[in-house]
């Protein structure tokens, strides 16, 4: 009970803030709105088809709605470091609410963010000339709340060695540019240099972001590891496991940061 | 039930070679005020996050209410309020939203819920802005906001890290109104630092604490009379001459304190005719009175505390400059 209402006030306190920053919104959904109408048909006219009836604008569509989900969601959850900067997070401490719903709190909070933002993404298909049906757009909602837990976990995950912004800004260039690159959101993960495909099948986001194409596109599994086929709950599978451990991993050091 | 809601017992806490908490051990009754008085960097802080279950102890014990501060933390954390030395509002939210979320994170039955932040933000004089974001609140206004958050759900023990630096004299006295009267009628317990010699003597006991030592723990008055005598501080036409003079016949230590020389006498009525009479340098000025509390911290360690207040408070200055440049 205690640990329910703690998980809540946490969420219900990112939703707030969330809510009041409406502005962060636009600039948040800014980029994915440049890639999917300057960057996609600026190199659609030139590449021909991905696939049937697939040029490359469509293409990435569902990339740039994981894009979406897996940012907002991963600085959701890193914005812990501001908490602390702030010393509010030292309130949030020595509340009698455990660590472990306030991790819970926190990525359910990103989540949340995260899966608005890529609702709005969602919305734009039609611009891109791909129909959704109503069934599609709900098999997609559990798949980027997936992503969304697994991210913002991560997020507070790190946030709980990162002690100054200077280094947040680090891991935002090292570790989140890296993995919306490394995950197919702009290219088809066929005949890629064999260093990128190791490093690509490495990346966690790349399991996340798969799925989600399948499901817009109605398109075949599209790519294998190790020669084996990855099937859509394959993958979905991939992302729940990393998901769990990284917040388990969350919850330990979280509850023993000092 | 223990006669005490806070045991301390051989307390010790070391950030790598540094011992910022050197085997401190103290009880706190019920209802009492007790204070630690001590320069920057003393410890104060430090103990106070351990006890509130912020930082763990290298080695020792502590209890708060009968619960043991590493194993018991979130029974400890359900006993006390706190107003920490640094910010720790949200201060993209609005003073009521604060409230709000403190509220729930303990528990605030909801019925009271409401009616009791209204009374605390009626209290601290917040309640018109309290659809405001707290960014835009004033340093004093969010000391207010804190202190009403702190109270909000009526806790045991009450840790107050300075709690009214930077506020104005007015908003201090009302404060301290409000605290003695909390105690008065819920017998709550309040743990405070301070650098404010008027506040530290309200305390019902003062824990004094240098270099993570304890090194003296009484009442307020027992602990001036310890310093004993009475201060003279005294202004003349040559002072290094007259420093001479009164040290040679009235055999007693002499300090300096910018143009004034300073030294301490038993029953200083007497002495001063008498020491006026006899006295050829020609005195500017001359006072007499009972020690201070910056005297019993001088005493006991060589050093004055006031200085310490300036910078003090300098430096919360500088950390929210820092603070609002960064956004
Ligand atoms: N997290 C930390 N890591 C390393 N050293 C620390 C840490 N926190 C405090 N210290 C050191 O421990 C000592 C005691 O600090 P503390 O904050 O308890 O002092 P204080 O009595 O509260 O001083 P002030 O009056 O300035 O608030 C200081 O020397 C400080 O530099
Ligand atoms: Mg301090």
């Amino acid at each position: 009970m205690n640990n329910l209402r703690g998980i809540y006030t946490i969420w219900y306190r990112d939703i707030i803030r969330f809510w009041r920053d409406r502005m962060r919104l636009v600039g948040a959904i800014t980029l994915p709105l440049l890639f999917l109408f300057v960057f996609g048909p600026g190199l659609s006219t030139r590449m021909g088809l991905l696939g049937p009836g697939i040029d490359f604008a469509k293409f990435i569509f569902p990339g740039i709605i994981g894009m979406t989900v897996l940012m907002s969601s991963f600085m959701a959850g890193v914005s812990v470091v501001w908490d602390r900067e702030y010393g509010f997070l030292r309130e949030v401490l020595v509340a009698p609410i455990s660590r472990v719903s306030v991790v819970i709190g926190k990525a359910l909070g990103a989540a949340t963010v995260a899966l608005l933002q890529g609702m709005i993404i969602m919305l734009f298909a039609p611009l891109i000339g791909i129909s959704l049906s109503v069934g599609t757009m709900l098999a997609l909602l559990p798949l980027m709340f997936l992503l969304a837990i697994s991210m913002g976990s991560l997020g507070v995950l790190l946030a709980t060695y990162i002690r100054s912004i200077e280094a947040f800004q680090a891991v935002m260039q090292m570790l989140m540019f890296p993995m919306v690159f490394l995950s197919g959101v702009f290219f088809p993960l066929e005949g890629l240099p064999s260093w990128m495909d190791v490093l690509v099948k490495l990346n966690p986001a790349t399991y996340g972001i798969a799925p989600i194409r399948q499901v817009v596109l109605g398109v075949p599994p599209e790519f294998s590891v190790l020669g084996h086929t990855m099937t859509l709950w394959e993958n979905i599978t991939v992302v729940a496991v990393v998901g769990t451990v990284v917040i388990l991993m969350a919850m330990w050091s979280f509850g023993h940061q000092e | 039930m223990t006669d005490y809601i806070i045991e301390v017992e051989n307390l010790v806490k070391k950030f790598g070679d540094l011992i910022a908490v050197n085997d401190i051990s103290f009880k706190v009754a019920h209802g009492e005020i007790f204070g630690f008085l001590g320069p920057n960097g003393a410890g104060k802080t430090t103990t106070i996050n351990i006890l509130c279950t912020l930082l763990r102890p290298t080695s020792g014990q502590a209890t708060i209410n009968g619960f043991d501060v590493v194993h018991q933390q979130s029974q400890v954390r359900q006993s006390i309020g706190l107003v920490f030395q640094d910010p720790s509002l949200d201060e993209r939210l609005s003073g009521l939203q604060n409230m709000r979320f403190h509220a729930l994170v303990y528990n605030v039955p909801a019925l009271v819920r409401e009616q009791r932040i209204e009374e605390m933000l009626r209290m601290m004089q917040l309640w018109d802005k309290r659809h405001h974001e707290v960014r835009t609140y004033s340093g004093g206004m969010k000391r207010r906001l804190e202190l009403a958050r702190g109270l909000l759900h009526r806790p045991k023990v009450l840790f107050l890290d300075e709690p009214t630096l930077g506020l104005d004299p007015q908003t201090r006295n009302r404060i301290w109104e409000y605290i003695l009267d909390l105690r008065q009628r819920e017998g709550v317990t309040i743990f405070l630092t301070t650098h404010y010699m008027d506040e530290a003597q309200k305390a019902d006991r003062l824990a004094v604490i240098d270099y993570g030592r304890l090194i003296a723990m009484d009442t307020p008055e027992k602990l001036k009379r310890m310093v004993g005598k009475d201060i003279i501080s005294v202004k003349t036409a040559d002072n290094d001459n007259a420093a001479e003079v009164i040290r040679l016949r009235y055999q007693t230590e002499i300090r300096r304190d910018g143009n004034e020389l300073i030294f301490s006498v038993t029953n200083g009525e007497e002495f001063l005719p008498k020491f006026i009479r006899a006295f050829d340098i020609k005195i500017q000025s001359i006072s007499l009175r009972r020690p201070s509390l910056d005297d019993v911290f001088l005493k006991l360690t060589g050093r004055e505390i006031r200085q310490e207040d300036v910078r003090s408070t300098f430096k919360a200055m500088v950390r929210q400059y820092g603070r609002r440049q960064r956004r």
